[in-house]
């Protein structure tokens, strides 16, 4: 089901035509109205009148999170505070958080994106949501909270925790659907378990996960554990909350962007460099449409990827790739951008299981070499040495099919790779650069 | 006809092997035969002791990633050609001998060797066909 078909279908070319006079009209704003784009662009010598077409966008100063920490708490907001209806914040697990705000016409924009999110989830009026997002400063809980009403659903906020509570709710309320984070479908599974509560005695048809990165593998596991569909859904705070992309049901591969309000990029984190679609990078994403709280090429750290290739589903919205990691985890080897959860998916795809391991890169003489440590465990022990070197020798050819570079793999015994809090620590880098 | 062969994954460093002889010492199991395969980085130790479930159970407690294998106790004649004479037999069914190591103890005059094949079941019988002894497992952990 598709919510607006009009913007979400629209040929390329009109899209790009609605784009482009949304982000003229976006650079003139916050050239006049926030004083950090004025002095960035000013210090460029850049004027809004020369963003002439989309590839001029490139020629604009990217925004990251730091400079909305430098501008604590509203500095960054493009209207009055008279005209602002809602404020969230990110938890910063380090000094103060990151503020947004809404106006009454964002937060209107927001429902709509939400609807769209639920309609390409295949949710629709009659349908009872089960909302296990946090509800307050983060910004999970009340965006999907408003959305749901505005397409027509039926809304439980439950928020997060107590989650012998929720399956009581689960099983009385009989929601159709659920909204949550991967990680809580699981713990409510294990839970109801414990409780000989039976998933596939409940209503429930759909998952609508996202708020950490997640696996294919863990998709897999959620389904048949809760016996649903489970669907990827991104987004951030400092640009909007959940609603930015969402997988649709007919596909499940790669998660549709609603183009209209946002323009996505994907750069090299290296070079800052624009990438070709297909092309793995950090996202980059600018705000079209917020009032606000605009960001014009906001820095996510999220990698990803994007393709433009049409989908079954009808939207010719360009999709993401599922999220790989933290552009702040990259590591250039040999002169290829490499992120530790590309080895973890080769890995896994090897093991089966969520691998335990290390990569240790390090230099010698001139170059880098890589090394990855790979715990062994009951699966893919053997008592014959052959086997085992076969074990490695495929690990290392795989990490050089997909990710272009050459890897030495060492087996180690288990629990031999230190831990901290229950993480390993994934990367070690030695080199003296 | 089989013995069941216990192997730990181990590291090549110093201390490893003899943390593995010390845990078994301490459960009190007994270690009836041992071989060790090793390559640059990682070594295989596979032994056959006298309480497996015991072996397996405190090894694992202590973190080591074990395996299990189901391997051939066979006596060779302690004589010249006695184990060509073993070998001969197997391949002339084209039957491949993974492995092999030497039993800690002799059996009266005769030695006792673990053997590892592709194909056990195959091996077992023709090895009987031909008379040659073939340890029960029991037996093995007793010796
Ligand atoms: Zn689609």
């Amino acid at each position: 089901m598709i919510f607006n078909e009009d913007f979400e279908t629209l040929p390329r070319e009109a899209l790009e035509a609605i784009q482009l006079r949304r982000l003229q009209a976006l650079v003139e704003r916050v050239y006049n109205l926030v004083p950090f784009y004025r002095r960035k662009y000013d210090e460029v010598g850049l004027k809004p009148g020369d963003v002439k077409s989309l590839k001029d966008l490139q020629r604009l100063p990217f925004t990251v999170k730091q400079d909305l920490r430098d501008n604590y708490p509203f500095g960054m907001f493009a209207v009055p505070m008279e005209q602002v209806v809602r404020i969230h914040a990110s938890s910063g697990t380090t000094g103060k958080p990151t503020v947004v705000g809404y106006t009454q016409r964002d937060i209107k924009t927001w429902a709509e994106l939400i609807a769209r999110t639920l309609s390409a989830a295949g949710v629709q009026r009659g349908d009872i949501v089960h909302n296990a997002y946090g509800y307050g400063l983060f910004t999970g809980g009340l965006g999907f909270h408003y959305g749901i009403e505005h397409l027509g659903a039926s809304v439980i906020p439950v928020s997060g925790g107590n989650t012998k509570r929720q399956i009581m709710l689960l099983q009385d309320f009989g929601p159709t659907v659920i909204t949550c984070t991967p990680s809580f479908s699981l713990h409510l599974y294990d839970v109801a378990k414990d409780m000989g509560v039976d998933f596939r005695a409940l209503k429930l048809k759909v998952g609508i996960c996202g708020a950490e990165p997640w696996s294919e593998a863990m998709r897999q596991e959620i389904e048949k554990k809760l016996n649903i569909d489970a669907l990827d859904v991104y987004g951030l705070s400092e640009i909007m909350g959940p609603g930015v992309s969402i997988e649709c049901l007919e596909a499940k591969n790669g998660l549709h962007i609603f183009e209209d309000h946002f323009l996505p990029e994907i750069i090299d984190p290296n070079t800052l460099e624009p990438l070709p679609y297909g092309e793995t990078g950090e996202l980059v994403i600018t705000t079209l449409t917020k009032e606000a709280f605009p960001v014009i090429r906001y820095r996510t750290r999220d990698i990803s990827t994007l393709h433009p290739e049409p989908c079954k589903c009808g939207r010719t919205l360009v999709r993401m790739g599922r999220i790989q990691g933290r552009s702040d985890d990259m590591l250039i080897i040999r002169g290829v951008n490499v992120f530790p959860s590309q080895i973890e998916a080769v890995l896994m795809e090897i093991q089966g299981v969520e691998p335990h391991y290390q990569i240790v890169v390090d230099r010698a003489g001139q170059m880098d070499t890589l090394e990855v440590k790979v715990e062994v465990d009951e699966a893919t022990f053997s008592d014959e040495v052959r086997q085992l070197q076969v074990l490695e020798k495929k690990i290392e050819h795989n990490i050089k099919d997909y990710l272009g570079v050459s890897a030495k793999v060492r087996l180690v015994e288990p629990r031999s790779i230190p831990r901290s809090e229950g993480k390993a620590q994934r990367v070690i880098d030695k080199r003296q650069i | 006809m089989k013995v069941e062969q216990i192997s730990v994954f181990l590291e090549n460093k110093a201390g490893r092997l003899a943390e593995v002889t010390k845990v078994l010492g301490e459960a009190g199991v007994n270690i009836r035969a041992l071989s060790l395969a090793d390559t640059t980085d990682f070594g295989i130790l596979r032994l056959i002791v006298d309480h497996y479930d015991k072996a397996r159970e405190v090894l694992k407690q202590h973190g080591f990633t074990v395996g299990k294998t189901e391997v051939v106790a066979i006596e060779v004649p302690d004589r010249p050609g006695g184990l060509a004479w073993v070998l001969q037999i197997l391949s002339e069914s084209n039957i491949n001998v993974e492995y092999m190591y030497a039993f800690v103890q002799h059996s009266g005059k005769n030695a006792v060797i673990i053997f590892r094949f592709d194909n056990l079941e195959r091996a077992i019988e023709l090895l009987h066909q031909q008379g040659v002894r073939i340890y029960r497992g029991e037996e093995v952990y007793r010796l």
